[in-house]
């Protein structure tokens, strides 16, 4: 049977992993790849890191910082932040990198993404939508460069064009819910889960094991990324690098 | 010893030397006919669509060299992912014609004579995540493997009629696949050992000591 993946999200600033609140407040977690290097010891299901320098365009892609990640983890590398070219897929492609997600690019520039799924399978190649709630009007929308700029484009336009770019998964993050331990959007996650076919990742919210079961059997999750969960202790307390047990999990969900 | 990873441009060919080198063995990526003919050990990773690899070997000319080197020079080969299914003649993926070194044919999953009651998780394709697998015989490659092994999947199509002899372990997803197969000093794995931490890395110990 497959097991629903979980995984942590881990946020990259320069060298070192950072924990935001609502994509605001980077809090300092520790050096990027030590902390990598326990995840991989762990044997967690997959690692999924978002450059948040590189994603808003300030800073280039660090590929030596991949590099010596990629080099000592042993699982699912799944990288985002500043992808614009087909080279950056290449490049990350070759040095060990599972999958790439892609997220302004989604709006910016969806030809270079359908190159890269006819050249890599549409299995490597992730769209991340950061999707946030208008403070006046409450509706849904995607925003792109950390949160900074929104799109005009309603769920359902969004959602019809990562389809027609033929993504082989979808990350959805609730910004509203990042490090708040709130738990997830499940009627969000739902949204996506019910329209499209392709596996749907919920991320943003997650406080307790409570919160992934939920998600799944209710927001449809096929899969979940930790953020604050896997680098705190618990709601406003200190830095530790944790993660679910297998066997928690496997309880937990009935696998 | 030194282990050979054929580059034919098709993805993620770092992981794999990394891995290797981890359980402390030397690794080098090869892309030329005459490299593959004086290998030791091959291994055949691949990630994509079944035409685009099948065209990638020919168009490097490296499709007659691997068939020379497995057949003729007994040279052991491990594909893996998009490379266990060109061992194969045929996909329902593609047009073109793979390396037809393993009886049998590759398919999409179909789920369409499946039932599923609504409690029971909905089947994407994608087969992707860690799962089981089931071992249908014994073999060198798989020696000190955990009951509990699990590996990493991505895929959407599946070796199909494979004859009982070539088959080394299944996995289920809606049903029943083969995804480990052997024949002779050829193997294949549909799963990626290289993402699979140390199940993973008990496999490539195997393949590299004792095939």
């Amino acid at each position: 049977m497959l097991r629903t993946r979980v995984m942590p999200a881990l946020l990259i600033d320069g060298s070192g992993l950072v924990k935001t609140i609502k994509f605001d407040k980077p809090a300092y977690i520790g050096d990027a790849s030590n902390s990598c290097r326990i995840f991989n010891q762990m044997e967690v299901d997959e690692l999924i890191l978002f450059d948040i320098g590189a994603s808003s365009q300030v800073k280039k892609i660090q590929f030596d910082l991949i590099q010596q990640v990629v080099s000592e983890c042993f699982m699912p590398i799944c990288y985002g932040g500043g992808v614009k070219t087909l080279e950056d897929f290449q490049k990350l492609f070759y040095m060990g990198v599972e999958k790439v997600s892609v997220s302004s690019l989604i709006f910016e520039n969806p030809d270079i993404i359908k190159k890269a799924i006819n050249i890599y399978g549409a299995q490597s190649i992730i769209a991340t939508l950061d999707i946030k709630k208008s403070p006046f009007k409450k509706k849904y929308r995607a925003v792109i460069l950390n949160s900074k700029k929104v799109i005009k484009k309603s769920l359902d336009e969004t959602l019809s064009l990562i389809t027609d770019i033929g993504f082989g998964e979808l990350i959805i993050n609730n910004v509203n819910r990042d490090g708040t331990w709130e738990g997830f959007d499940c009627d969000l996650m739902t949204f996506f889960t019910s329209k499209i076919q392709i596996p749907v990742v919920a991320l943003g919210g997650a406080g307790k094991l409570e919160d992934i079961k939920k998600v799944v059997n209710l927001g449809g999750a096929s899969a979940i990324a930790l953020g604050s969960m896997s680098v705190f202790q618990k709601k406003g307390m200190g830095v530790l690098i944790s993660f679910p047990k297998i066997k928690e999990l496997e309880s937990l969900l009935g696998e | 010893m030194l282990i050979s990873i054929v580059d034919c441009q098709m993805g993620n060919i770092g992981s794999i030397k990394n891995i290797i080198e981890h359980i402390g063995h030397q690794a080098n990526i090869i892309s030329t006919p005459a490299e593959i003919l004086t290998a030791e050990k091959l291994v055949f990773p691949g990630v994509g669509h079944w035409d685009n690899g099948a065209s990638k070997l020919e168009e490097l000319n490296l499709k007659s060299a691997l068939i020379e080197a497995v057949n003729e020079k007994q040279t052991p080969m491990l594909g893996i992912c998009l490379g266990m299914q060109l061992l194969f003649s045929e996909s329902q993926e593609g047009m073109k014609t793979g390396l037809a070194l393993i009886p049998g044919n590759i398919k999409k999953f179909d789920f369409t004579k499946i039932s599923t009651n609504k409690a029971q998780k909905k089947l994407r394709i994608p087969h992707m995540g860690w799962n089981r697998v089931k071992p249908i015989q014994q073999d060198s490659i798989l020696q000190n493997l955990e009951c509990d092994a699990r590996f990493y999947f991505v895929h959407s199509f599946h070796a199909d009629n494979v004859p009982e002899e070539n088959q080394l372990l299944s996995c289920h997803y809606g049903y029943d696949f083969v995804c480990t197969v052997r024949k002779q000093n050829i193997w294949g794995v549909q799963f990626h050992p290289e993402k699979s931490h140390k199940y993973g890395m008990q496999l490539f110990k195997n393949f590299i000591e004792n095939s």
